[in-house]
């Protein structure tokens, strides 16, 4: 029991920190909430599966193209919208909560142009390796192993590529101090260009990993959403190891409260950690650096 | 010989005394100049159900609870600076209370309505009270949740009716009652919030909302502030739920509905963000040609959100706005 919910926490948690990844770096490096990460996610989920059903592609290229597309998208948002709504809080997010509705809701719409809607529990992704296996005498299968990997891997090569590439350096300049950053040549809205379209195809790749697990709905969208913000309350906002913590943190917590009261639990832990780690600690696990800007 | 002259004069000239808020009036031209645009509106809201057919008389109603949250969510964002993107909290908390009430403990509406507006917002205010010591997206998060993961802990705890809800709950006599309830609250709100935003509190209001660390300086409790202003909105907000739960005798998970929190918001910027008038005008526009397109579906919302976009990037000061200052620019020909 106890191995089990070491292992299954795990998955959990790495699933948070996949989804949230995403969505901290687009408000890490340009302040911009990005209200459409969960769209985006389920879209790409949609997408990948229309290309396989209807255009009868390769499994790869299909999950290739999509997240493509998901990164041009990301790009095309703040390019036609939020550039020039930057600076306007209050706009900033209602603009993007209004894309994530177009998106989400236009997926369900149907009888326009013969498209039916994405509605029912038909569209699920197939795992990309069938088959199970056990470890310390817990079953578990491929996918949730591939999510293990994927997790680690997209972390560590996000460091490194904020470490020690130039255009990762550059977004860490803007996060920093973006009057220095701009003074030194610096584009604040190509970096946020570049932000927003990592941070999109990370909400992507979130998907086509994750969703072999279930079915695509496009009600997830919101519980991911959710999660995203969650993930990033909780460990606060903007900060890229509180994030990994606190995927931990909460994966954990909910794994245990389903093992020991079931899985009605979930939202009320998910709320009851926000609630408390607002009370508690206003800016996060660690975002300690901008406690006097973030607390009045 | 004598010429006649004409020239152009603004109609406000010699109204406006050197600011935008002071007026001297001294005749009955210049206090219609006042009075006609308030008198339009008011008058206009209580003809509008006599006119009306039956259909459209409900349409009204839901345009109300509508007007109701959209002036609420213009009042926290443009007066006080917090972006409230769950409507539909104070919808179903308010509509929860009356419903419950009224199911178990077979009160009349007339004594549910107001211990579900009161009870309601001050469990809303409770609830969003550990995000308002923050500044910045907070407030916005925790209010876009909130409606999300209660109706999530509503059906897995199956609690008040699950996924089913309560039907068969009291409703209002008659649908004049009905009309003139909410269109009284509607015309006693804005009002109210406008008279409000001029007195002192309203200065605090939006001096947070300019610069919090300024008003702290002068010894004000900013949290404090903002909390009465969160509750002042969820009363709004709750009245509005309350009544929506006798409106259709039902209650259920979809009084939390995306629909509660996108209209309102949509109706602001469509009306202008910041007019307080201009949202309860958006709200009347927006819901009618929403409930035209019923038969779409999703589109309704899609469409929402497409002209919530388009006002929000190429027309940001929305219609109200826009016409205030047409009004007073109004000019005519005056003999020299």
């Amino acid at each position: 029991m106890d191995i089990h919910i070491l292992i299954y926490g795990t998955v959990n948690s790495v699933i948070f920190a996949l989804i949230a990844v995403g969505f901290t770096l687009v408000y890490g490096v340009s302040r911009l909430p990005n209200f459409a990460h969960g769209a985006l996610y389920v879209l790409v989920g949609f997408l990948t599966w229309s290309f396989i059903h209807d255009l009868k592609m390769n499994y790869p290229v299909a999950i290739i193209l999509s997240l493509i597309i998901s990164a041009f998208l990301g790009a095309i948002i703040y390019r036609l919208v939020l550039i020039r709504l930057r600076g306007m809080a209050t706009s900033e997010i209602i603009a993007s909560f209004a894309v994530s509705l177009i998106i989400l809701e236009g997926l369900r719409m149907q009888g326009i142009g013969g498209f039916k809607g994405f509605i029912g529990p038909f569209y699920i992704l197939p795992p990309f390796i069938e088959g199970k296996m056990r470890i310390l005498g817990v079953l578990i299968d491929f996918q949730r192993l591939i999510i293990i990997g994927g997790g680690l891997a997209v972390v560590s090569l996000l460091w490194l590529f904020t470490h020690h590439t130039r255009i990762g350096l550059s977004l860490r300049g803007i996060a920093q101090d973006e009057r220095a950053a701009l003074m030194l040549g610096i584009d604040s809205d190509r970096a946020a260009v570049i932000a927003l379209s990592i941070g999109s195809a990370l909400a992507g790749l979130a998907a086509v990993i994750i969703l072999p697990l279930g079915n695509v709905t496009a009600e997830a969208g919101y519980r991911v959403l959710i999660y995203a913000l969650a993930v990033c309350i909780i460990g606060g906002l903007g900060s890229w190891a509180g994030t990994v913590l606190a995927s931990f943190v909460l994966g954990f917590a909910m794994i245990v409260s389903t093992a020991l009261f079931g899985a009605v639990w979930e939202s009320v832990v998910l709320v009851g950690a926000i609630i408390l780690i607002l009370i508690l600690r206003p800016s996060g696990l660690l975002g300690k650096q901008k406690e006097l800007e973030e607390r009045v | 010989m004598v010429i006649e002259e004409t020239r152009r004069k603004r109609l406000d000239r010699g109204i406006k005394v050197r600011t935008e808020s002071l007026y001297a009036l001294s005749t009955w031209r210049e206090m219609a100049y006042m009075i006609l645009p308030r008198l339009t509106l008011i008058l206009g809201l209580f003809i509008l159900p006599l006119v009306l057919s039956m259909y459209w008389q409900r349409v009204l109603c839901s345009a109300g609870i509508y007007a109701l949250l959209a002036l609420g969510f213009d009042f926290l964002a443009e007066y006080v600076g917090l972006v409230c993107l769950g409507g539909a909290l104070f919808i179903g908390s308010g509509g929860y209370i009356s419903g419950i009430l009224n199911a178990y403990l077979d009160w009349p509406p007339m004594l549910t309505i107001p211990i579900a507006t009161l009870g309601g917002s001050v469990i809303s205010t409770l609830i969003l009270l550990p995000c308002l010591r923050l500044r910045g997206i907070y407030f916005a998060i925790v209010s876009f949740m909130l409606p999300l993961l209660a109706v999530y802990i509503i059906i897995a705890l199956n609690v008040f009716g699950g996924t089913e809800g309560i039907s068969a709950l009291d409703t209002f006599p008659n649908i004049w009652v009905e009309q003139y309830i909410i269109l009284g609250a509607v015309i006693f709100s804005l009002f109210a919030i406008r008279r409000l935003v001029n007195k002192d509190i309203g200065l605090i209001f939006r001096g947070i909302m300019d610069n919090d660390q300024a008003v702290k300086a002068s010894g004000i409790n900013i949290t404090s502030y903002k909390t009465k202003a969160v509750f002042i909105a969820s009363i709004i907000g709750c009245f509005g739920g309350a009544y929506l739960s006798h409106l259709y005798s039902w209650l259920g998970i979809s009084l939390f509905a995306m629909d509660f929190s996108i209209v309102p918001i949509a109706a602001s910027v469509m009306g202008g963000m910041g007019t307080l008038v201009g949202p309860v005008v958006g709200a009347f526009i927006l819901t009618p040609m929403s409930e035209a397109l019923r038969g779409f579906g999703q589109l309704r919302v899609v469409l929402y959100c497409l002209i919530l976009i388009g006002f929000i990037v190429y027309k940001p000061e929305g219609l109200m706005n826009y016409l205030q200052r047409k009004y007073h620019q109004f000019e005519y020909w005056e003999r020299v």
